[in-house]
């Protein structure tokens, strides 16, 4: 829809002369980058008929900033930061996949105490993040921020714990090739079992106060479809594929870390639409909460980091690893190829918000413009994972 | 001074401030006196009710909202107020200058008239007109000439599409709004104001005679009350400015003290169609109970308006907002039958005797429809809660 | 029934705004300016450079062995090396920084100079309140503003710098016991994980 000639100056202030089968002229608006809710710097351009959506153009790159070639001039433990700023809600995940990566890569054991602190930290990350993506759906929906605020109350308790035990709130930058940086500071777990203990009474408040709304429901229910064949097919990972109904979570798959240790199940949605990727994400925090008492239980005494691991001066062998976890938002990905030199050769990401945004045009037409804000909102993105 | 004085306090010293006035100028002097105070009070309302709306809506998301300014806060609308007059009011180079200059004007303008019939007191309305009812809902929707006209002039999309939404949504309801005020007209003959109230100002032993109590009036004020949210532009009907789909609506365009008056406009069209609530089915400036009649009527026309606004808080701090299409599906196929049965339901409560049986058969005839319509809704498995498998 | 979501939201936030006056948990603002959040050991803002005893300057822990400024993942730190030496806190010669710069506008607070630091010379502050109106000169820091005193490390990070001094005063007495000879091996390289354990 954009052309290369110079417009006339006034040109943008009538629609484009397309004229739909009733005769009246389609609308073209530019959702973004600056539009309050598409969750930061991101853009669609979208044509309208009335409110009905014709056509959706999803623009990236506004906050595009050379995260993989700055990785690939950086040491491997110089990138740990910089994953930190991917998806700046769930640093601790993103951590722990490029340390995964890098791990497979030079073939480092992570002693078994670490494993329970990553599945701990990781898991806290996916209660916060879900809890606020819920909020923040919501807030989409015009909720004037009361279920954000109350997702936020308790995001600050797991917030808290962070800075306690990493020194940030956000950026954590915690994991370590081979472990962890640091071991949990005197009381922390008890602080933690103790958070851990009131996030579902908090689940039930959130329940309670929106989940049998009937404006919530009627605004969610059968809005933005997405298929099962289309999620499988455009790779579509996380609560997005289970609300369509595919039993795909790559903590059962792949089993890393020490998932097989746990008992949790996975919600699993039937019609795929954002009623049902909502409910997945409050379920899936109840299953979080399952695999936090227990870790928090069971976890032993010992190091956090393998002895032979060095910080400084990590040359892995030549080679190349990728390796994945469950993200909050769904498979996160880092791909790694090794010359043997202290800076990857090759560095790659796979962001799982890039990727479930893909089907964003097939979910929205039809669709109106204000379900185009909730599908997107459902999509669950953070804009510097997608852009880089 | 007796109660009855207090009570009269402003209208007899109107009187007194009249009689010092030439009989030429009695007239307009007279009119003056009148409008005046409703010029100034509702403002002040109004920049009472940001800071409580504020406040409200912040200990229900477990905030304290804002409390910087002045004890607890309360200045805060006086800070505003200085904000947004010395804020730079930036005006689209493209934009038609004077209706884009005139419409918040006219919103303010608009919203204002309503409450030339809304008695506030004993006694203490500015025109006791025949057709007052009447003329509330005619100025009333001048409201929307002037969004249609901020949405047009500002030259922008997303104002446009608000304009458009506003204009759809707000005589979509009007028509229930005047629908569910008929049943009080039926019930009490009259379409003046005045008399409207004057006819729920007596009671039986302790109990006032509210057209609230009966269950024509009770399901017409719920139904007035749904349709004056969504005239009013509130949440969960507040589609028109809509901040997460388009941005802001119709004043997107619009800042500095063009954009304060465009809150004033809407606040106090929100507490016309409030104070229009009180007349008809809460008893105006009439005390809940025979025993507190010695309490000013001003107080309790107030304290009714505070009321219905922490509702309005309330119900803003809740719920999601409707999409376009449901809110107008609500309008025509929930509301508007809705609102005739009641019509239909408060003319038969007028032709059985009085007794338990004409309770019991008007409220059927509203309560039967809402349960059909949960029956209907649950068997096409709509607006259900799902129940959701696990795997292992 | 229809309607009765409707109704269970309202109970909830009317729930919620009485309970925000009882329960305190609820209310999780810190009101700012007048009351502050409790310290905690770990957090971390930007670097600073610890030196001992009272001279700002000649108490640096530093001995510019630009390790911190090889290894910062965003290259804010910028240091040269003096020409001289002097005496570092455990008493032998060293080289100091002549010049020792840290672009907090840059820096991303990761706290990996930390990590890497063998001589316990850089720390992590928890000062936040560092809004500026010059953009230029007041973010770019020089080694007089960066330097602060070890009691005030101590008092900022009680449990690690209790670790820390620990390990010093080990060192110490060790290069005065292997006095004169010259060639010892510096302290022990330590990282911030190694005091917290």
């Amino acid at each position: 829809m954009t052309t290369n000639t110079p417009l006339p100056p006034t040109a943008h202030l009538s629609p484009k002369p397309s004229i739909n089968s009733g005769g009246t002229q389609l609308l073209e608006v530019s959702m973004g980058p600056q539009h309050p809710s598409t969750h930061g710097v991101f853009r669609m351009d979208v044509v309208l008929d009335g409110e009905r959506v014709i056509k959706l153009k999803p623009i990236f790159g506004y906050l595009h900033r050379n995260h993989e070639k700055i990785a690939e001039d950086e040491t491997y433990l110089g990138s740990m930061p910089y994953t930190d700023r991917l998806d700046y809600f769930c640093s601790i995940t993103n951590n722990w996949a490029y340390a995964l990566a890098v791990e497979t890569l030079a073939g480092i054991q992570v002693p078994e105490r670490a494993e329970y602190l990553r599945v701990i930290t990781g898991e806290l990350t996916r209660l916060q993040n879900h809890a606020c993506l819920i909020g923040f759906l919501t807030q989409d929906m015009g909720a004037s921020g009361t279920p954000l605020m109350y997702a936020f109350r308790e995001r600050e308790k797991i917030l808290d714990l962070f800075e306690a035990l990493t020194g940030a709130r956000m950026m954590c930058n915690y994991m370590r090739f081979g472990g962890c940086r640091v071991d949990l500071p005197a009381g922390w777990l008890q602080q933690a079992k103790e958070v851990v203990e009131a996030f579902p009474r908090f689940l039930d408040e959130y329940e309670s106060l929106l989940a049998s709304n009937e404006i919530l429901m009627s605004r969610t229910q059968g809005v933005g479809v997405l298929s099962k064949e289309l999620a499988v097919n455009a790779g579509i990972t996380g609560p997005m594929l289970r609300a369509s109904g595919v039993n795909y979570d790559l903590r059962k798959v792949d089993k890393y870390g020490i998932y097989d240790r746990f008992t949790f199940r996975v919600p699993l949605g039937d019609h795929g639409d954002v009623y049902d990727r909502y409910m997945i994400r409050l379920l899936e925090m109840r299953e979080s909460v399952k695999i936090l008492q227990q870790a928090m239980r069971d976890i032993p005494d010992g190091p956090i980091m393998d002895a032979k691991t060095k910080i400084r001066g990590f040359r892995p062998k030549a080679g190349e690893a990728y390796g994945r976890i469950e993200a909050p938002k769904g498979e996160l990905g880092f791909y790694l190829i090794s010359d043997g030199s202290p800076n990857p050769y090759r560095y790659r990401v796979r962001p799982p918000s890039l990727i479930n945004l893909t089907v964003l045009e097939d979910m929205c037409l039809g669709q109106n413009v204000a379900d185009v804000v909730i599908i997107l909102g459902s999509v669950d993105i953070v804009m510097g994972e997608v852009d880089r | 001074m007796t109660p009855e004085t207090i009570d009269q306090i402003f209208v007899i010293s109107k009187h007194w401030l009249l009689g010092y006035m030439p009989t030429a100028l009695q007239p307009i002097g007279s009119a003056i006196l009148s409008v005046v105070p409703v010029l100034v009070v509702f403002p002040l309302l109004f920049a009472i009710t940001t800071v409580l709306e504020r406040k409200g809506l912040g200990r229900i998301q477990n905030r304290y909202g804002p409390n910087r300014v002045g004890p607890y806060g309360f200045w805060q609308p006086i800070a505003d107020g200085i904000k947004s007059l010395t804020k730079e009011d930036v005006v689209p180079r493209t934009a038609d200058q004077v209706v884009h200059f005139l419409a918040p004007l006219l919103l303010v303008l608009a919203a204002f008239l309503g409450y030339a019939v809304l008695p506030i007191g004993k006694n203490m309305v500015i025109t006791n007109l025949n057709a007052g009812v009447l003329f509330f809902f005619a100025v009333g929707s001048m409201v929307e000439l002037a969004v249609f006209m901020a949405g047009w002039s500002s030259r922008s999309k997303y104002s446009l599409l608000g304009a458009m939404r506003a204009v759809a949504q707000m005589i979509s309801y009007e028509v229930p709004l005047v629908l569910a005020a008929i049943v009080i007209i039926m019930a009490s003959g009259s379409l003046s104001t005045v008399a409207i109230v004057n006819m729920q100002a007596t009671y039986t032993g302790i109990w006032p005679h509210w057209f609230l109590f009966t269950p024509w009036g009770f399901a017409g004020f719920i139904l007035f009350m749904i349709a004056a949210t969504a005239e009013s532009n509130r949440a969960p009907f507040d589609l028109p400015e809509g901040e997460s789909e388009i941005i802001a609506g119709y004043y997107i365009e619009y800042s500095g003290f063009k954009f304060a008056l465009f809150f004033l406009g809407e606040y106090l069209g929100m507490f016309a169609t409030s104070g229009l609530a009180i007349t008809l089915f809460l008893g105006g400036w009439a005390a809940p109970f025979s025993f507190l009649t010695w309490i000013p009527s001003y107080i309790w026309f107030f304290l009714k308006l505070l009321t219905l606004i922490a509702v309005f808080i309330w119900v803003r701090g809740t719920f999601p907002r409707l999409r376009m299409d449901q809110l107008m599906g609500l309008a025509w196929k929930f509301m508007l039958p809705m609102t005739l049965l009641n019509i239909f339901t408060a003319g038969i409560w007028h032709f059985i005797p009085e007794g338990i049986l004409r309770w019991l058969v008007c409220s059927l005839l509203i309560v039967a429809p809402w349960i059909l319509l949960s029956r209907g809704l649950k068997q096409r498995k709509k607006l259900q809660v799902r129940t959701y498998r696990f795997a292992e | 029934m229809l309607g009765a979501g409707i109704l269970k939201g309202l109970a909830e936030t009317a729930r919620n705004f009485l309970g925000s006056y009882v329960d305190k948990d609820r209310l999780t603002t810190v009101q700012f300016p007048e009351e502050r959040a409790p310290r905690i050991e770990a957090s971390r803002n930007f670097p600073f450079l610890v030196y001992d005893g009272t001279a700002k300057q000649e108490g640096l822990r530093c001995v510019s062995c630009l390790i911190c400024e090889k290894e910062c993942p965003p290259k804010c730190i910028f240091i040269e090396k003096s020409t001289d030496k002097k005496p570092d806190a455990t008493g032998k010669l060293q080289f100091y920084p002549a010049t020792f710069n840290i672009d907090i506008s840059v820096c991303m607070s990761c706290q990996i100079c930390v990590e890497v630091c063998p001589f316990n010379a850089i720390k992590m502050d928890v000062d936040f309140e560092l809004s500026t109106t010059d953009r230029f000169s007041d973010l770019l820091w020089n080694k007089e503003r960066l330097a602060k005193s070890n009691e005030y490390y101590r008092e900022i990070h009680p449990i690690e710098a209790a670790a820390v001094d620990a390990e010093l005063a080990e060192a110490r007495a060790r290069v005065a016991g292997a006095k004169a000879v010259t060639t010892s091996p510096p302290a022990q390289p330590s990282s911030g994980s190694s005091v917290e354990k």
